[in-house]
């Protein structure tokens, strides 16, 4: 007895060890990007323009253009996203329609980052002719994150209580009012959580824009959707790939590795807080 | 009240359509893939792609054989799993029936970060970090190697095969455990005999969930694995993956060009390698009753 | 003779079969409900009392795959024809659920909820409704210093009634009520039976119960289910003393169900 024992904790010792590698591998990863990545963050890294292609100066057209991708992925896919899950759980029967709708949403899922990028090359960039661009970049993103922002707000939509949607037709509310008044007030937060780790997700994309908005180095400023941008995934790639001296540039890796990192896990630690006050607030 | 009527029908229409919007774009997808790599069957021929050698870009013969990218793909994939499961199955099963409740808490939150590191970024820490310990440990000329991407690629499948894993040991009814303990098991033998065995479906759905992962990752691999186009089950050679040849190339190549289209074939196989493992994995999940997928 | 001329048929139903999918779970179904009594509908679990009650204001509408056949008329115009407007007869006909559902919002809210979705913006007019429908449902002096809290934060009993004053806000003549005291203690399920026969003066009542004392106490008519048929509907003096059917006397004596 005592030998079997003995032998359980050490086989959960061994458990524990093997899941705390993965751990340590985490915090590692983290810890070395920070410790050599934050000595170079500084006002002059965060907002000014790269010089001698990158090697010297900051990153702020790389900050931007990422914000730019991202305010326009959010745009296009969150609304469409929403509504698209509300079709699903509220209006939806089953039938091979939603079948087929749903097999599309977990193909989509499926898609590698890189083939969202031949796609978008192929529909935005040349088909409808926006170039490389802002909006080819977003659109191209928006499809890659849409099943994300689906899921998420379909799990969200399903926690409110069915009685809160019978309660409210029973009192005469058409469909619309009480999804409009009675469900999505309390579904919104969720919604919104699972679809900011989508957008965490855009972020840190560097496949899809490569072929379809991100530029090596711009002069200057976007002006519009139809230009070109850097971005921060891409800018860290040439950086740590492309450049002629990519050695000697190190510091800077570090300090744009850094910043995508905190612009992505913050993106994610704001939703994680979201999704615990949420459920404090809210039990069914 | 007919005016109500139609506003509900129009509301209706609205959200199908945005509801379809899935399909329409994967559908979109497959076609654009098809209409930009559809000469290529003429001219130079589908045979071309069969052939063991990829030198798109070449003043004697230019040649489109997708064999070494494939297996490159293959390979990494193969290798990344390989590491991944110990890990991924054994860090579930520790999360969901080991853990106490304050250690979950914190080890859940802690390994979604991992899922949340761009590519780009564990692509960097892999070029400045793994792979000089790679050539160092193996004595290499190159630490730029499958391995190095396979290690890396790892990293991100554990995410997905522990979390996918651990619904799956979660769903697991009481029942089974209760009375396995009460047969007077160990909770240990309870685990491996009774729960992983119950939970084994959704636990290979998460591990091919986690294959489809890997084999469409593309920055990664592209700064570690060498990129060099060649034939080989050696993990420690540098090889080219499929995502890796796109991202690379597609960058210089002239619109409408052999090379373009042979790109766009690349894209046509990953696709469909993918589309299959999802599909499967999405097939057992369900059977399964998770709703996961 | 003379009395019943006075009693006026609110509900008609007539040969009415439902089905969910396949399954049919009503058969054949005919019934008059009389205008401002209360009428329990009794029966074993599954016998498709719940099922019944929730075809008079078309609830079971909202799940997939079920079919009504017959007719089912209020006030003489059938609610299943083709111009009906399904939200305009869930105005008249209010419904309280077994489970109390309160919205998570405040308790002027979910009174308010009704009204206002039709069309009654006034705040002072909303405060009027509140308060006449709280009083009505016996709970205004229990909340009336605090409308503006969580409804989240009223006892079972309490959140029942605010259910009660909640339907009766949208003004409907038929208020329909599924077993709505099974989930209440002794005392609470008093105050909902004491206020059922407040209320009958001015609504036409259909309670689901499982409860054959409270069918007993509160109700005008009973109609006794099984499988799906009506078996037997009549006074509900008369069912509980003397029933004309044998499963009907079954029941009521506790031989199953």
């Amino acid at each position: 007895m005592t030998g079997k024992r003995r032998s359980e904790k050490f086989a959960f010792w061994l458990m524990r060890s093997i899941t705390y590698v993965v751990v340590i591998f985490i915090a590692y990863i983290i810890f070395k990007i920070l410790i050599n990545g934050l000595p170079v963050i500084s006002w002059n890294f965060l907002f000014s323009e790269p010089e001698k292609s990158g090697a010297e100066g900051g990153i702020l057209p790389a900050i931007l253009g990422t914000l730019y991708l991202v305010i326009g992925t959010i745009l296009v896919a969150l609304p469409l996203g929403m509504f698209s899950a509300i079709y699903l759980t509220e209006y939806a029967k089953q039938s091979k329609f939603t079948q087929t709708i749903r097999m599309a949403i977990v193909t989509l899922a499926g898609v590698p980052s890189i083939v969202f990028g031949l796609f978008g090359l192929g529909l935005f960039v040349i088909t409808l002719d926006f170039g490389a661009s802002i909006i080819a970049g977003s659109l191209t993103l928006a499809c890659m994150i849409l099943p994300t922002i689906i899921v998420a707000s379909e799990e969200s939509l399903k926690a409110v209580p069915k009685y809160m949607r019978e309660g409210s037709l029973a009192l005469g509310a058409t469909k619309w009012e009480t999804i409009y008044k009675n469900v999505l007030p309390y579904a919104l937060p969720g919604m919104m959580t699972g679809s900011i780790l989508g957008i965490g997700r855009a972020a840190g994309e560097t496949a899809p824009i490569l072929l379809t908005a991100a530029a090596f180095f711009l002069p200057e400023l976007p002006s519009s959707v139809f230009d070109q941008v850097m971005a921060l995934p891409y800018h860290l790639y040439i950086l740590a790939t492309q450049h002629p001296e990519a050695q000697k540039i190190l510091p800077m890796q570090y300090g744009t590795a850094l910043v995508l990192l905190l612009l992505v896990v913050g993106l994610n630690l704001f939703a994680v807080i979201i999704r615990i006050r949420v459920r404090r607030k809210y039990k069914w | 009240m007919n005016k109500q009527r139609l506003k509900a029908k129009l509301i209706k229409y609205f959200l199908q359509s945005c509801g379809s919007l899935s399909i329409v774009i994967v559908l979109l997808i497959f076609l654009f893939l098809f209409k930009e790599a559809l000469p290529f069957i003429g001219q130079p021929g589908l045979t071309e792609l069969f052939h063991s050698v990829w030198n798109p870009v070449s003043f004697q013969k230019e040649e489109f054989g997708l064999l070494p990218l494939v297996t490159g793909s293959v390979l990494v994939t193969l290798l990344a799993t390989v590491i991944a499961i110990p890990f991924g199955i054994i860090g579930a099963v520790y999360i969901s029936e080991v853990a106490s409740a304050k250690e979950r808490e914190f080890l859940k939150p802690f390994i979604e970060i991992l899922a949340g590191i761009p590519s780009v970024v564990l692509g960097f820490f892999g070029l400045v970090v793994i792979a000089p310990l790679v050539k160092d440990v193996f004595g290499l000329n190159t630490g730029l190697t499958a391995l190095t991407g396979a290690v890396l690629l790892a990293l991100m499948a554990i995410p997905t095969i522990m979390s996918i894993s651990e619904d799956a040991i979660k769903s697991v009814p009481a029942a089974y455990k209760e009375a396995s303990l009460a047969l007077g098991a160990s909770r240990l033998e309870t685990i491996w005999k009774v729960v992983v065995p119950a939970a084994l479906s959704g636990i290979i759905a998460s591990v091919m969930l986690g294959m489809g992962r890997v084999v469409g990752e593309t920055m990664t691999v592209m700064m570690v694995t060498g990129n060099a186009p060649v034939v080989s089950f050696n993990p420690f050679t540098s090889v080219r993956t499929m995502t890796a040849t796109v991202a690379a190339e597609m960058g210089e190549v002239t619109i409408g060009s052999d090379h373009y289209m042979a790109l766009f074939w690349v894209g046509i196989v990953l696709m469909l390698m993918t589309f299959i493992l999802n599909l499967v994995s999405y097939r057992v999940l369900k059977k399964y009753g998770s709703e996961r997928a | 003779m003379a009395e019943n001329q006075e009693i006026r048929s609110k509900i008609h139903v007539e040969n009415m079969n439902f089905f969910y999918g396949s399954v049919q779970a009503l058969f054949d179904i005919n019934i008059e409900l009389p205008e401002k009594k209360v009428t329990a509908f009794i029966g074993p679990s599954g016998c498709g009392k719940s099922t019944f009650l929730r075809t008079l204001n078309r609830m079971n509408d909202i799940i997939d795959g079920t079919r009504l056949e017959g007719k089912v008329l209020i006030d003489g115009g059938d609610i299943y024809g083709p111009i009906t407007d399904v939200v305009e007869l869930r105005r008249k006909v209010g419904m309280i659920f077994q489970k109390s559902n309160p919205f998570p919002k405040s308790i002027f809210d979910n009174i308010a909820y009704g009204p206002r979705l039709h069309g009654v913006k006034d705040k002072g007019k909303l405060m009027e409704i509140v308060e006449s429908c709280l009083v009505k449902s016996a709970l205004w002096d229990e909340v009336k210093d605090r409308l503006d809290k969580s409804a989240m934060s009223l006892s079972g009993g309490q959140q029942q009634r605010l259910c009660i004053a909640r339907a009766l806000a949208i003004n409907p003549d038929i208020v329909l009520m599924d077993e709505p005291a099974s989930a209440l203690d002794p005392k609470s399920t008093l105050k909902i039976e004491d206020l059922i026969g407040e209320l009958r003066k001015d609504y036409t009542i259909i309670i689901v119960t499982h409860n054959m004392q409270q069918a007993g106490r509160v109700s005008d008519n009973t109609a006794f289910f099984y499988e799906g048929r009506l078996i037997e509907y009549g006074a509900t003096e008369q069912i509980f003393t003397k029933p004309n059917e044998k499963q009907t006397e079954d029941y009521i004596t506790g031989r199953f169900g």
